[in-house]
């Protein structure tokens, strides 16, 4: 474990708090001038703070439209029309907002793969993947009864198709989805309780990733050479030299960010969502919001039975879509015990690199897959696109850590010369 | 004081003081679940949720071959006029050529089987099937059509390929005359 330094504030009045609450003490050992960090932290290393600062973003725009929105069936779409046109910049909390929770996804997709290809999973960072797990299942959860609030279409029916997803459990099924919509179907008490649990689970990611970052402190950076930091020579402090670069990336990031909201703020979302929802009516297609796309497509992917169909049938289809949608994300929690290879990083790993980069392939190719209407040959690209997906983490990783042969490490990270693999 | 020493020495290392341990803790614990159940049960449908009326629907207005969607308890119903040939392809089916084994004269009130109710909700994951405006797409057994994932429903409301485990759902209803339905 990185050591801990207490703070000594010369300002007599911090120095005064600080002996009776160490928090500068806390700052300055988790991202201050006391952090050392590994000195090779490439732009991959960016997007963990990247993610932090658009939690704050969407805690922010959140509250205000919080203050001008009303989660009752009658009006919600309404009142998010109102904060549109009428409320003072209400257009741009909520485009800042409905944009926000792409952006903190994109960050965080590409914070998830920066773990997977440099083994940022492995010993002793297990704890610390798995409450990125967490929150990444969290922010999930939150951003669906987010998508409900405005009430439109695609809120309503996206709403009922994933709600539905429950129906799948034998025998206690029905009475789940009851006990989560309060009533026969998605209506007014469903919309007040997302509302009530949409204010709520961000608080509740906040937390979790205070615990992410204990864990990164406990067991430090990892860094794109995979390889433990030998001396001090290996680390810079993280202030000012990674707040620096964080800072400069943060600017790049926004710099997108606000293209979006000011030039294309319906980019990403779905037309349908500004026909109030309705009942009786199915839209076209139900596409769920992008981030949701690669799992959606896993789901649907799935329409066989495990059993020989019509004769005997182990786990119907609906119910084996629905498992294998949550095992997609669940195997993450696994990861460290699939995946043995004591070589961290995927840049020394050549047979990896492959699997790796068709892993990410696939990705998009789910994410495509999941946008598309389930006719033709979307449902039999989809149950190949899953079955690698499953396979890479099942199989490829467990496999391969055996049988693949390292590239040598280098000796530390200040010093680049090569030594062969132990 | 002998007594307590004799109940404090056990062969077995249990004591009279573990026991009152276990007993307690098991006591608070069922009453945390207790405590707890409120706050769940709070979640279920409420008492005027359940009290939804049943609703009466005018039937004569339906041609035969076409179908109306009426709302009960906040989901879609389907009456459909069923045509001479609609029904007899229905009954003609094996029954072991289905998903969800069901014949058509379980799905219908006895002679009145030009006649199916059945909830619009696909038993996929709830999506309201197309097949019920003229002119919609009713899938490959000419009953209805779920785009969300692609069920195709037979004109029985039976389920014949796709994602969806279960027919179309029928709802509890009656015949108040020859022209007036009660659902619920
Ligand atoms: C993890 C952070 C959050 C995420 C990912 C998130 C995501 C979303 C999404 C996707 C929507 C739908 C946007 C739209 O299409 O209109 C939404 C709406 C909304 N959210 Fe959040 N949200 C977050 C935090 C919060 C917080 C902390 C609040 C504070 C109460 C909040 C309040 C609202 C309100 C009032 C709406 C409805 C207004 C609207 O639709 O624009 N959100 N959220
Ligand atoms: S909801 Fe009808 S097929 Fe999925």
């Amino acid at each position: 474990m990185a050591e801990w330094k207490t703070a000594k504030p010369e300002n007599k009045a911090l120095g005064w708090l600080e002996e009776r609450l160490p928090i500068l003490s806390l700052v300055n050992n988790v991202v201050g001038p006391d952090t050392p960090t590994p000195r090779n932290l490439n732009y991959m290393w960016n997007f963990g703070s990247l993610a932090g600062l658009m939690l704050v973003v969407q805690l922010l725009s959140g509250i205000v439209l919080a203050m001008h929105y009303a989660a009752t069936t009658d009006v919600a779409f309404d009142s998010v029309e109102r904060i549109m046109r009428d409320v003072n910049y209400g257009w741009l909390m909520r485009y800042m907002h409905a944009n926000g929770a792409s952006f903190f996804f994109i960050a965080v997709y590409i914070h998830i793969f920066r773990g997977l290809y440099f083994g940022s999973y492995k010993a002793p960072r297990e704890v610390l993947w798995m409450l990125g797990v967490v929150i990444f299942l969290l922010m999930m959860a939150t951003a669906f009864m987010g998508y409900v609030l405005p009430w439109g279409q695609m809120s309503f029916w996206g709403a009922t198709v994933i709600t539905s997803l429950f129906s799948a459990i034998p025998v206690v099924g029905e009475s789940i989805v009851q006990l989560l919509w309060g009533g026969f179907s998605v209506d007014n008490p469903t919309l007040n309780r997302f509302f009530s649990l949409h204010y709520l689970l961000p608080f509740v990611i906040t937390g979790v990733v205070i615990l992410h970052l204990w864990a990164k402190k406990v067991s430090d950076s990892g860094n794109p050479l995979g390889i433990e930091v030998k001396s001090s020579a290996d680390q810079i402090p993280f202030h000012p030299f990674y707040t620096i670069k964080d800072a400069f990336g943060a600017g790049v990031f926004f710099l997108i960010f606000a293209a979006f909201i000011f030039y294309m703020p319906n980019a990403l979302g779905h037309p349908d969502n500004y026909i109030p929802a309705e009942p009786l009516v199915t839209p076209d297609s139900i596409v769920p919001e992008w981030y949701f796309l690669p799992f959606y497509a896993i789901l649907r992917s799935i329409d066989f039975p495990l059993g020989i169909p019509g004769v005997f049938e182990l786990i119907d289809a609906k119910l084996l879509g629905v498992i294998a949608m949550f095992a997609s994300i669940l195997v993450w929690l696994a990861l460290p015990w699939l995946d043995t290879s004591k070589v961290r990083s995927g840049n020394f790993r050549p047979v990896f690199k492959w699997f790796f980069a068709f892993l990410v392939i696939d990705m998009f190719f789910l994410t495509w897959l999941g946008g598309q209407k389930a006719e033709g040959n979307i449902p039999l690209y989809g149950k190949f696109a899953t079955l690698y997906y499953f396979a890479y983490f099942l199989v490829i990783l467990p496999v391969l850590s055996r049988k693949e042969t390292p590239l040598p490490l280098p000796e530390s990270i200040s010093n680049p010369v090569l030594k062969p693999a132990e | 004081m002998s007594t307590l020493e004799t109940t404090n020495h056990e062969e077995d290392g249990v004591t009279r003081r573990d026991m009152i341990h276990v007993s307690a803790g098991v006591m608070a614990g069922v009453g945390a679940i207790g405590a707890l159940w409120p706050f769940i049960d709070q979640m279920n449908p409420a008492a005027d949720t359940l009290a939804l009326a049943s609703v009466e629907v005018d039937i004569s207005q339906i041609d035969v071959g076409s179908a109306i969607v009426i709302k009960w308890r906040g989901k879609p119903v389907f009456i459909r006029h069923r045509t001479a040939a609609e029904v007899s392809e229905a009954q003609a089916v094996p029954v072991s050529d289905l998903i969800d084994q069901q014949t058509d004269e379980e799905r219908v009130l006895a002679g009145k089987d030009e006649w199916l109710v059945v909830m619009g909700v696909c038993t996929h994951l709830g999506c309201v099937p197309l097949g019920t405006k003229s002119g919609d797409e009713r899938g490959d057994y000419g009953g209805w059509f779920c785009p969300c994932h692609g069920s195709h429903y037979d004109t029985s409301g039976r389920i014949r390929k796709g994602p969806a485990p279960k027919n179309l759902e029928v709802p509890e209803y009656a015949f108040l005359s020859d022209t007036t339905l009660k659902i619920g």
